[in-house]
């Protein structure tokens, strides 16, 4: 027989995390501290002001021709002339608009799509799980560019068509995410506590198990933000966007099929290519230290770390040995 | 503990571990010292939680972070392996001290195959292919596995063959002490008599020590020769293991001599120990088990009891002695 | 084994998927697109040509269920049809260069970019919180930020256009004719080196990256501290037992990314004009010739479920325990 006495609550037994107010000051506090979250919302808050101010900031109207063509950058224009005679500057400010717009928006559905599906296959199991299982899975191995090239060929070019085929198409990896996180939510007594106490299918999913995900929602919004961007870019550069609009994707289109690369016309496509991984790193970075901070094990692994430096400790091998006056 | 007419194979002296957590530092061994002398079996026991794992694992120091090894002394032979670089513990591991953990399914590679596992680690200590499979052929003998199962997977296993795999592993270099770590917690009783029982004749075909470490006191009588016992990171009590069923001074080992029944022994009735373990961050002032102690007195609270020696052999950290 | 079985079935259904949308699209978008490739050649054809024409692409009166089991009966033939944009030529003979070179590069990138990643990922685990941890995850992470084609791009200009170090379009030499020589091997080689080494140095970061958080869950195993308390060197620990139970996850993860990078691929293609599918793709798109879209869809389909099926069955020798399911 053995003398198993009292020990610690089982894994199983945690409690839903605060959510108390303090708590969720605490959470903005520790990440306006990691000098990656910073960094991340400084370049999206300059963009998106950017885009929101675009119309004041731009010097001149984009789509108008203001000089010769493919002149570099000076005085006047800034970024140079494009093979049009439009002034760069402006369309890279003016382009924002509609890049970071369809990025937001279709980043938004997606997450919303990846949602409603996972968390009903996630927490109704069984069969519509298996089917929405499947679904899934079909939509994660058929090629997602090559499908979105096929359904917008049939469309005609515009930021209306783009949007809607990368919603269809785009939701499935964030579904799958979704799923298993409901999956092993589910589990957890605070959930069984609530359906015993007789709270209905909605209550649960939505008051129980969303707020609970919510770090990975978030997270997932921001993914989803950066691969919209770079999609609706390839989409633009394919010929798919309506090639009057001004986006960092059509001025990539124009600089390829008016072979700036062949004229040397560098300032026709660098500025907006830096423009997309500016975003796509802030956000990543922003993403970053969001799990950086919520994750409680990664705090603990920060300050080990820091009292290992403060030893000379380098051995990663062998349990350190600090021989510190009685703490 | 008492006078060692010769020096001890192990002399543990002092030792202090740290855990780095969100809410703070936990002493989870806080000033133990003991000693094993060659070929002696010593039984380590507490309830989880109470840092008997926690000095197995600093000996070999394979504790992982967030774990700080922050003071005394682990002799071994002579050298404090506290004070050895990752060579020098390349060397002394495995072939002085070999350690068994509780779940074998966890401590087994589950991409190698056993043989590759079992061989491994004898080539790196210099014996050449054959040699390694050849012994790698014996220990399995010697644990009562036919030989051919050795290019099996571990996931091909009984959870009984597993243990007893990695039983074989630990003798693959014929080491001067082995730790068991909860050997048979994660098996049935059947097997768990089946495997104790091999233990104790392979410890008395090889004459190597053991440090015995268990929560269950009942597998200790039969084997060990002296038991130690531990609470909430430091040592309260040790005796050879007949004394200390007999007479337990601790009231802590008291309690948990009453906590479990006996199946073949007199009825008697159950008590447990009211309470829980204390919280490590900040542990009681005192004598740590005072909260819970029914026979608790002033001093309890305010000084931390030494530890005594009651008669010979026998040493208790008490106010009561 | 269950586990190929299993797979083999949803490739199976993803295939079939494909088919059918490539079937279903034409018919209900607004405006038959046979009427735009009519619109093309009006004037070239007699009504009976054109009629024979929709005839040969599928657009017969028959009920749909009729057009769908002609459609598939055709496919399994490999009969794609005729290409519009290079009307009279076939579909098929078309996609079957294009294939090849896709294929090829394909292959270098994927395996490339994996293995560099991969082994990168291992160091930079194993040594958590050092200087290579530190730097290696945000530059590449950095350069992952970049879309595939802006690399190429950039490449293209800097190195190729400026610097005159690399060829800068199609997969080999002009003046050369393909054929089994040593010329042509190196030709088609150093015009792999551009399209390749962007698409590599953009996609390293994400294998990186998921090697590294692998291995650390890895890292965190008993059988790991079972390995340091045998006292096995330090690259015995690293590689036999951390990264072979590390790499597992990641071979699963393979399959959904080679449906990503191909992606990445055809927009490189297009900026190298390298005569892969995705190159062949967006002309075809442009030039409104359905038949071949659709066969190029198919096609690289049929690549990403095969490359796919491969990883499955490396998976399952590399993993034991999925072998007795």
């Amino acid at each position: 027989m053995s003398t198993t006495l009292q020990i610690a609550p089982s894994e199983n037994q945690t409690l839903p995390p605060d959510r108390s107010r303090s708590a969720q000051f605490g959470f903005l506090r520790d990440l306006l501290g990691e000098r990656k979250a910073l960094f991340g919302i400084a370049i999206l808050s300059i963009f998106i002001l950017v885009a929101i101010f675009a119309n004041v900031l731009a010097p001149s109207d984009p789509t108008r021709f203001v000089g010769r063509q493919n002149q570099p950058p000076s005085g006047a224009h800034w970024l140079g002339t494009n093979g049009q005679g439009q002034d760069v500057f402006s369309q890279l400010i003016v382009g924002t608009r509609v890049s970071l717009f369809v990025g937001f928006t279709v980043g938004f559905f997606i997450t919303l799509l990846g949602l409603a599906v996972g968390m009903t296959a996630g927490y109704l199991g069984g069969f519509a799980d298996g089917l929405l299982n499947v679904v899934t899975n079909v939509f994660l191995i058929i090629p997602a560019l090559p499908l979105l090239i096929i359904l917008a060929s049939y469309l005609p070019p515009g930021i209306i068509t783009v949007t809607l085929v990368l919603i269809v198409t785009s939701w499935a990896w964030t579904a799958r995410v979704f799923r298993s996180q409901t999956l092993s939510l589910r589990e957890k007594d605070f959930v069984s506590a609530s359906a015993v106490s007789g709270e209905n299918t909605f209550h649960i999913i939505f008051l129980e198990i969303l707020p609970n995900m919510m770090s990975l929602v978030v997270a997932s919004f921001f993914g989803n933000v950066i691969y919209a961007i770079a999609a609706d870019v390839g989409l633009a550069f394919l010929g798919f966007e309506n090639v009057t609009t001004v986006s960092w994707g059509t001025m990539l289109y124009w600089a390829q099929n008016n072979s700036a690369l062949l004229t040397g016309a560098w300032w026709t496509f660098v500025p907006p290519g830096l423009c997309i991984a500016l975003v796509a790193f802030g956000t990543t970075m922003l993403i970053y230290a969001v799990d950086q901070v919520t994750n409680p094990r990664l705090k603990t692994e920060k300050e080990i770390s820091g009292v290992l430096r403060k030893y000379h400790i380098h051995s990663r091998r062998a349990t350190p040995v600090v021989h510190e006056s009685n703490a | 503990m008492s006078q060692m007419p010769e020096a001890p194979l192990l002399d543990v002296r002092g030792l202090r571990v740290d855990y780095l957590t969100a809410n703070g530092r936990v002493r989870a061994v806080n000033g133990v010292s003991l000693a094993v002398k060659e070929g002696e079996v010593v039984g380590l026991a507490g309830e989880s939680g109470s840092g008997k794992s926690t000095i197995a694992h600093a000996i070999l120091r394979i504790l992982r972070p967030p774990a700080l090894i922050t003071g005394g002394e682990v002799l071994f032979a002579g050298q404090d392996t506290l004070k050895m670089d990752d060579a020098q513990l390349e060397a002394f591991r495995w072939s002085r001290v070999s350690i068994v953990f509780q779940s074998a399914m966890n401590s087994l590679n589950p991409v190698l195959s056993v043989r590759e596992q079992l061989v491994d680690v004898m080539q790196n200590h210099g014996l050449t292919k054959e040699q390694a499979n050849r012994r790698a052929g014996e220990l399995f003998q010697l644990i009562g596995i036919e030989p051919r199962r050795l290019d099996s997977y571990p996931h091909e296993l009984s959870g009984g063959m597993r243990q007893r795999t990695v039983i074989a592993m630990a003798l693959a270099l014929n080491p001067d002490l082995l730790i068991l770590d909860e050997p048979t917690t994660a098996l049935d009783v059947v097997v768990q008599k089946d495997i104790l029982l091999q233990m104790a004749r392979l410890r008395e075909a090889l004459g190597l020590a053991v440090l015995f470490i268990t929560h269950d006191l009942s597998l200790l009588v039969e084997f060990s020769g002296r038991i130690l016992i531990m609470y909430a990171g430091e040592l309260v009590e040790g005796a050879p293991a007949r004394t200390l069923f007999d007479q337990p001074l601790h009231p802590y080992t008291v309690g948990l001599m009453n906590s479990f029944p006996s199946i073949s022994g007199e009825k008697r009735r159950l008590t447990g120990i009211p309470g829980s373990p204390p919280d490590l961050i900040s542990p009681p002032t005192g004598c740590r088990f005072h909260p819970r102690c029914p026979k608790a007195m002033a001093v309890c609270s305010q000084a931390a009891p030494e530890m005594k020696i009651v008669s010979p052999e026998h040493s208790v950290a008490c106010h009561l002695y | 084994m269950k586990y190929i079985l299993r797979h083999l079935a949803l490739y199976a259904l993803a295939l079939w998927v494909s088919l059918t949308i490539n079937f279903l699209l034409p018919r209900l978008m607004p405006g038959s697109p046979v009427s735009a490739l009519i619109g093309r050649m009006r004037g070239k054809f007699t009504p009976q040509q054109i009629e024979a024409l929709k005839k040969a692409y599928g657009f017969t009166d028959a009920p749909l269920i009729q057009q769908y089991f002609d459609y598939l009966s055709h496919v399994i033939r490999g009969d794609f049809g005729l290409s519009i944009s290079a009307y009279p030529a076939r579909v098929s003979s078309i996609i079957s260069t294009a294939l090849l070179w896709t294929v090829l590069l394909g292959a270098v990138t994927l395996l490339l970019a994996f293995l560099l990643g991969s082994f990168l990922g291992v160091l930079v685990a194993w040594r958590r919180g050092g200087m290579l941890d530190g730097i290696l995850p945000s530059l590449f992470n950095f350069i992952g930020s970049f879309p595939y084609f802006f690399l190429a791009m950039l490449a293209l200009f800097f190195l190729a256009f400026l610097l005159k170090w690399f060829p800068m379009s199609h997969a080999y030499s002009d003046d050369l004719s393909p054929g089994w020589t040593w010329d042509f091997a190196g030709s088609v080689g150093t015009h792999l080196i551009l399209p390749a080494g962007t698409i590599i140095l953009v996609s390293i970061g994400g294998w990186l990256i998921s090697m590294r958080s692998t291995m650390i869950a890895v890292l965190a195993e008993d059988y790991i501290v079972m390995a340091e308390a045998k006292g096995l060197p330090e690259r015995i620990v690293m590689f036999r037992y951390a990264m072979r139970n590390a790499m597992l996850p990641n071979f699963t993860q393979f399959g959904m990314s080679v449906g990503f990078i191909l992606g990445g691929q055809i927009l490189t293609e297009i900026v190298f004009s390298y005569p892969g599918l995705g190159f062949y793709l967006v002309r075809a798109v442009t030039a409104h010739d359905y038949p071949l879209m659709q066969a190029l869809f198919l096609m690289i389909t049929l690549a990403i479920l095969m490359a796919n099926f491969a990883v499955d069955l490396l998976y399952v020798r590399l993993d034991p325990r999925v072998r007795t399911e």
